[in-house]
């Protein structure tokens, strides 16, 4: 029997490498949720952290208190945050037919449904890492990827997590990962 | 030694400071050390001490009265370590079967 | 101490916080005089977002940096024997090598509160959660309480104190969150007003502190003649600690509205089966019972806050009606009757003229996933015990073998 341990409750999975924030993106996405009054767990698949080394981070959002304290394993959004590691992870493991996956490429929703023969819910595609490149000037994918997941889903409001960010990183940093996360959810595309 | 768990202090704490002056430990004693004033330079001109300096219990009292020196032993709370009697430089401290 | 009064809602602050990070913020308010520590994966932040704390001026407490953990719990004794209000933390390996003074707090009737992110013992070394750590340190004397979520981890922090402190209870305690999977965990977590924390705790009163005016000897020597005389007030203080806790849990919930209970029951009044666990597990094994109930199965759970002192009696009365009991354990007794918290069950329900059967599986050692699959193939294996009429003493789930 397939019994559904969720019920009420988003679960999202991000895959990012050691140092490119996927933890902190995560958050961010989290807090902007309890901001709007939901119940969340942020949390992150820990290992020896190293710099470069594939890393997961969880995340529920739900009405309600959450009880379930595990991995997810089938979730209803993938995120990837990092092009490269789509050679290494298989985003769309356990993600459920009716899913939403977010990638960071400068592949169309197309192609990757056809790389990944994911035919159900949702594809969305952002070239997270020439946003971050032009703006940010270094290879900060996660904000600008992060805004292309709010787009896809709008579990929140973009505004929101902008504050989030900007609360987070005062001053101008903040104020350029601003500028990343309304460029990316402008230019993602969802397919 | 008959106290019940709750006719005693917190955690075996010892409430009242310097108690010990009523645990009297000269029955430990096998030995009794003697002093022979003839040669103590205590005695003699009021110097030395090195009984006083070296006893672990205090039980040695120098004592200076009228322009006399006098040296006690405190029977209460001497247990014969022969301390007193090793130290001695002018061997004024013999030791006795008790 | 003023009358507790409900906490107005508008005067609640909202964060989305880590386990750790919600025991660090329940630490600032309880206003703790001396917090000596040492880090450690992963109870690190309590102790970094402390010091930040102490370093910005919010908490007027006197760090100690320590060299060991050794070091740490015996500056906390100093400090508790001087009147101060102390906490520390720690994981691990680092509760293994506080041992020795783990003892000496409880012996000597030191309120500390030791806030724990519980955490696999060496060797392989393992940063990851089980409870090897604290189970192992459930003889010193120590209160324990286990926590499912960082709001239970803040409530019980500043609870925690109060029961401490307590004159009929004077001993040390415990608060444990499971290591990353709440201690890195960001939850929803309500923080009362500074001021409602303060005037709840109010000021430790010493019962017979250190005092140069009033001087006294602590941990002096006792052999054959008053030892035991000493063990036998520590074991009385700890069976005072079940009254002691109601009561502050009592007033915490007219302040609050939350309170947790020696252990929670979850759908257990007619339950054939019922799971019992603790901490984040616990969790999970409610939200199974939940959808298996859909299912038309009649279980339930009870998660076990209060491993120290047990709650016996009362967890047979709940429990003696079903048919099994199946614990969740996250540790091995290695070559032991039982595994601890199997064991502690077993005692309880050892005078009862009929017994429900007791199940026994060891799982997440070293922080291996504990989805709630395993707690359905548990679930499973206890039915089929049932049927049959025995099982294993104990048996090892979601190990590959």
């Amino acid at each position: 029997m397939a019994l559904d341990f969720a019920k009420g409750i988003t679960e999202i999975r991000w895959h990012g490498r050691g140092g490119q924030g996927v933890v902190t993106s995560n958050q961010m996405l989290g807090k902007s949720a309890l901001t709007e009054g939901n119940y969340i767990q942020a949390f992150p698949e820990f290992g020896p952290e190293r710099t470069g080394a594939p890393v997961r981070a969880f995340l529920r959002i739900s009405k309600n208190p959450i009880q379930i304290y595990a991995q997810v394993y089938h979730p209803d959004v993938v995120v990837c945050i990092d092009p490269t590691l789509l050679e290494v992870v298989n985003p769309v493991e356990g993600l459920k037919e009716d899913g939403v996956l977010v990638l960071n490429t400068t592949k169309t929703p197309e192609e990757i449904r056809e790389k990944y023969g994911f035919k159900g819910g949702k594809v969305v595609t952002v070239d997270a890492s020439k946003i971050a490149m032009d703006i940010l000037g270094r290879p900060f994918y996660n904000m600008p990827t992060l805004a292309a997941v709010i787009k896809a889903t709008e579990i929140v409001e973009l505004k929101t997590a902008i504050e989030t960010v900007l609360e987070r990183y005062p001053g101008k940093v903040g104020d350029l990962n601003k500028a990343a996360m309304e460029r990316a959810a402008e230019e993602a595309k969802i397919g | 030694m008959s106290e019940k768990f709750d006719e005693i202090p917190m955690a075996g704490n010892i409430i009242e400071p310097g108690n010990a002056i009523e645990y009297k430990t000269g029955g430990w004693r096998a030995e009794r050390p003697i002093h022979i004033a003839e040669k103590c330079l205590w005695v003699k001109n009021g110097t030395c001490g090195l009984c006083w300096i070296y006893c672990p219990d205090n039980a040695i009292r120098l004592i200076e009265k009228d322009g006399k020196y006098i040296h006690e032993f405190d029977y209460d709370y001497c247990k014969g370590c022969k301390i007193c009697y090793t130290e001695c430089p002018t061997d004024a401290i013999v030791m006795e079967s008790e | 101490m003023t009358a507790v009064k409900k906490i107005p809602k508008d005067d609640v602050v909202i964060e989305g916080l880590t386990g750790d990070a919600a025991i660090a913020h329940a630490l600032k308010q309880c206003d703790v005089d001396v917090l000596a520590a040492y880090p450690i994966t992963p109870q690190t932040i309590i102790v970094e977002d402390f010091q930040k704390f102490a370093a910005d001026g919010e908490v007027k407490t006197k760090v100690i940096p320590v060299e060991s953990e050794h070091s740490a719990m015996s500056a906390c004794v100093g400090a508790s024997a001087a009147g101060a209000r102390v906490a520390t933390a720690t994981a691990s390996a680092g509760l293994a090598l506080m041992w020795e003074i783990l003892y000496c707090a409880a012996s000597m009737r030191m309120p500390i509160v030791l806030t724990i992110a519980n955490r696999a013992l060496s060797a392989p070394i393992n940063i990851h959660n089980d409870h090897s750590d604290s189970y192992g340190a459930r003889d010193s004397g120590f209160i324990q309480i286990y926590t499912q979520s960082c709001q239970e981890a803040y409530d019980t922090t500043i609870m925690a104190f109060k029961i401490a402190e307590d004159h009929d209870v004077l001993l040390p305690i415990m608060v444990c969150i499971d290591g990353f999977i709440l201690s890195h965990n960001v939850e929803r977590v309500e923080m009362l007003p500074d001021d409602a924390v303060a005037d709840f705790l109010g000021i430790r009163e010493p019962v017979q502190p250190l005092d140069p005016n009033n001087p006294i000897t602590m941990g002096p020597l006792a052999l054959t003649d008053y030892y035991f005389e000493f063990k036998e007030q520590q074991d009385r203080a700890i069976k005072n600690v079940p009254d002691i806790f109601k009561r502050v849990e009592a007033e915490f919930e007219k302040m609050t509205g939350r309170s947790y209970g020696m252990f929670e029951t979850h759908k257990t009044e007619d339950a054939d089966i019922i799971i019992l666990t603790h901490s984040t597990a616990g969790g999970t094994a409610k939200v199974v019972a939940d959808t298996l109930r859909e299912q038309g199965e009649k279980v339930g759970v009870v998660r076990l806050r209060m491993f120290r002192p047990f709650p016996s009696e009362e967890i047979a009365e709940v429990v003696k009606n079903a048919k099994a009991v199946a614990v969740f354990e996250k540790c091995l007794s290695f070559g032991g009757a039982g595994n601890p918290l199997a064991m502690e069950l077993r005692t309880a329900l050892y005078h009862l003229a009929e017994r429900p059967m007791v199940t026994d599986f060891v799982i997440g050692l070293g922080g291996r996933d504990v989805p709630p699959t395993t707690f359905v193939e548990g679930y499973e294996k206890t039915k089929e015990y049932l049927k049959k009429g025995e099982a294993p003493s104990y048996e090892t789930l979601g190990v590959r073998k």
